[in-house]
């Protein structure tokens, strides 16, 4: 892996975006945070503990985290027609999974904890900055939680990995083209999401979980200095 | 939570003696708070903030057929959605009327007004015109979504720079814009609700307010010439209160058409 | 071999702000108590707040989060319902409340619920049990019933501990430099009542600035300095 390669941005390979976190954008939210990696900028809010409806889907021994991934549609440079689709319900999915190894829903049982992730500027891994937000916005409800989860998207491109994929760097046509991998980890080492759209050898993956590791270390900084400073003002 | 029957006989109260709660007057708005430009990869956009409210309003441009019965003249859409992140009150799903109204209400105001010159968004008569379509998305619900909501639409407007169009190709070169603004008129379309409260008529309620709130009245007006009303809620009106609904907007239009200039530098 | 004691906060009064999976205190003798968990060594906690240690039990004071009900608090609620034997009151918990007419401190005739209490109607109670069924209130001690006049403000039931202040203080602080009868409950109402309008929102600002600055130690004198600027105006 050579350091040299020239990133579109000029960025180092194992450099992320400039990072941005604050908590409490959302007044009438439970608890709310707001995440950046560079342009792509996610927020998020929490309502609840509170009671679960429908009725018929509630879980008798252990609570529910229910999230909602959205774009607003000016997100992109092609509108996005509002309402759900069905990459939308997969992330929303996907963002469930990787929050809910830390979430401690078992203390509530037929309850439900909503989480509502939007999109206000798309520029690549938009399913990350919005597990980063969501993490710090579920704390910031006084949700008990194991640890904090920290989500980024290592890229492959052509034979080159590189942390933080933004949008160009997504459609890289070059060689082996892109390969797109989100991975979020708890700040103590534990995987809870990963995932990858490409062409990739199991020894580049593992260098991928690697990079993405340390950055996630990065990422976890931010989100703590944002959780313990929350009347900062905004830049 | 809903708002107390309690809270609301002393917000009632206080107003019958011409106070609020939080020291504003009956048409007093709150702090107006406009940025534009807030979302890159839209063509326009604005963050409207009245006190703890706030809206997201974004423009995305596309060139398509006109409609049969305007063949020279471009299209617009107004949508909105009342977000479940921005209020314990609005839940996931298709929208819901108060989401579809807000649409719809926004949607008049600019249109009746002219606002949006539609005759200059004709590509090729018969053939291609631009649309202009006006999301609008709710952030925080403290009360007088459909006001914030008006003030974005038009900011964003103003902001919005018209995307390259390829021709020869005939697509729309997305992400990259032309100097163009879109034709809009001089005069800015003010959308203005007033609420009646008990006996008393106020404007820019809080959400505790609009909970109590017995009927309203939107008015979209620009230089006190009114294009657009719409009356909500099911409380009657007289004809006294309907003419004070009238003089108050007309004095109150003026004063936000002052307040807002600033932003639109 | 000596055990490492690393120490992340020194005293009480030196609080930090401390986050989920965030490692607070690491020895041998420490013991978790509430918001924590011991892994190892090391006490870490489980919640978003203020980190404390008392003899050796190191404990996380929520900064936020939805109420918990206890047996013996006095809550704020609203009639959301009424049943044929009873109220059902929304105090803001995950759980729902409900009052039997069993629980009222005089006879109430099965017909006439809605005159003793009608729906959005705001009452005080006491919590005298929690079980699975839900929580059930009780009005039938002095200073609890249905609210007539006044206003209702809503804060976070974790910052209730502040605006009561040690043994009342706070809150008694406030009651006196506005003229005004204030209940708190548990679940973060808060029922202000004074003569005027005026003492009412003055005592809601006051409230409103106890719950802002609830992090920093030396609140009462702050409030106290805070009531002769707003008194001076």
């Amino acid at each position: 892996m050579t350091k040299e390669f020239k990133r579109p941005d000029g960025r180092k390979v194992d450099e992320l975006r400039e990072m941005k976190a604050k908590v409490g954008v959302v007044p009438n939210a439970d608890g709310s945070a707001m995440f950046s990696f560079g342009d792509t900028v996610a927020i998020a809010a929490v309502y609840g503990p509170k009671e679960h409806h429908p009725r018929n889907q509630r879980n008798p021994e252990e609570g529910t985290l229910r999230c909602t991934y959205n774009m607003l549609s000016f997100s992109v440079t092609d509108r996005i027609r509002p309402g759900p689709s069905r990459r939308s319900t997969e992330i929303s999915k996907i963002t469930e999974w990787a929050l809910e190894p830390v979430v401690m829903i078992e203390k509530y049982p037929n309850m439900v904890i909503d989480v509502h992730v939007n999109i206000l500027q798309a520029n690549a891994s938009t399913r990350c900055a919005g597990i980063n937000a969501a993490a710090m916005a579920l704390a910031h409800a006084g949700i008990p939680m194991k640890d904090i989860v920290s989500s980024v998207s290592i890229g492959k491109l052509d034979k080159q990995l590189v942390v933080d994929v933004n949008k160009y760097e997504e459609d890289w046509e070059e060689g082996e083209g892109a390969t797109d991998i989100p991975i979020t980890f708890t700040n103590s080492g534990e995987l809870t999401h990963i995932q990858l759209d490409g062409k990739i050898t199991s020894k580049q993956l593992k260098e991928a979980i690697e990079l993405a590791r340390e950055a996630t270390k990065k990422i976890y900084e931010v989100q703590k200095e944002a959780l313990k400073n929350p009347l900062r003002e905004e830049k | 939570m809903m708002t107390s029957n309690l809270t609301g006989e002393r917000i009632k109260k206080y107003l019958s003696e011409g106070k609020r709660f939080d020291n504003r007057k009956l048409e007093e708005f709150r702090e107006i708070s406009i940025e534009t430009g807030v979302s890159k990869n839209a063509e326009g956009s604005a963050r409207v903030k009245l006190g703890k409210t706030e809206v997201l309003v974004g423009i995305k441009m596309n060139v398509s057929e006109p409609y049969s019965d305007s063949p020279d003249k471009g299209n617009m859409m107004v949508t909105a959605e009342l977000l479940p992140l921005s209020s314990p009150r609005f839940e996931n799903g298709p929208p819901k009327f108060p989401a579809i109204e807000l649409g719809r209400v926004i949607d008049r105001g600019i249109r009746e007004s002219k606002f949006i010159d539609f005759e200059k968004l004709c590509i090729k008569k018969g053939e291609k015109v631009w649309t202009v379509f006006i999301d609008i998305y709710s952030i925080n619900d403290d009360g007088n979504l459909l006001d914030a909501a008006g003030l974005g639409a038009i900011a964003a407007l103003k902001n919005a720079k018209i995307p390259k169009y390829d021709e020869k190709n005939e697509k729309v070169l997305f992400g990259e814009l032309s100097k163009d603004s879109i034709p809009l008129a001089k005069e800015i379309p003010i959308s203005l609700t007033i609420h009646k409260v008990g006996d008393s008529l106020i404007v820019d309620p809080t959400r505790e307010e609009e909970d109590i709130s017995e009927t309203r009245v939107t008015i979209g007006s620009s230089n006190g010439v009114i294009s657009s009303m719409q009356k909500g809620n099911s409380k009657s009106l007289s004809v006294e209160e309907m003419s004070k609904i009238l003089d108050l907007t007309e004095k109150i239009e003026k004063e936000i058409s002052k307040k807002i200039e600033r932003f639109f530098k | 071999m000596q055990i490492k004691e690393r120490q992340y906060i020194k005293k009480m009064t030196d609080r930090k702000i401390i986050i989920p999976g965030e490692v607070i205190f690491e020895g041998e003798d420490y013991l978790p108590g509430e918001g924590t968990e011991k892994k190892g060594k090391e006490i870490i906690s489980l919640r978003y707040g203020l980190a404390e240690e008392s003899n050796k039990l190191v404990k996380v004071i929520p900064l936020s989060g939805v109420y918990q009900p206890r047996r013996g608090n006095v809550v704020i609620g609203r009639v959301e319902n009424i049943t044929f034997n009873g109220w059902i009151i929304d105090i803001g918990a995950s759980d729902r409340a409900f009052l039997s007419l069993t629980e009222v401190p005089r006879y109430v005739n099965k017909d006439g619920l809605d005159e003793v209490m009608d729906f959005n109607n705001m009452v005080v109670a006491k919590i005298w049990g929690i079980n699975k069924r839900g929580i059930d209130l009780s009005i039938k001690s002095r200073g609890l019933g249905k609210i007539d006049e006044g206003m209702i403000i809503k804060i976070n039931s974790n910052k209730v501990p502040r605006v009561i202040g040690k043994e009342g203080s706070m809150v008694n602080l406030i009651k006196e430099n506005t003229n005004c009868n204030i209940t708190v409950g548990q679940n973060g109402l808060i029922w202000i009542q004074g003569d005027k309008i005026e003492d009412e929102l003055f005592a809601k600002k006051a409230v409103l600035f106890v719950v802002e600055k609830s992090f920093i130690s030396g609140l009462t004198d702050e409030l106290k300095k805070w009531f002769d600027k707003e008194k001076g105006k």
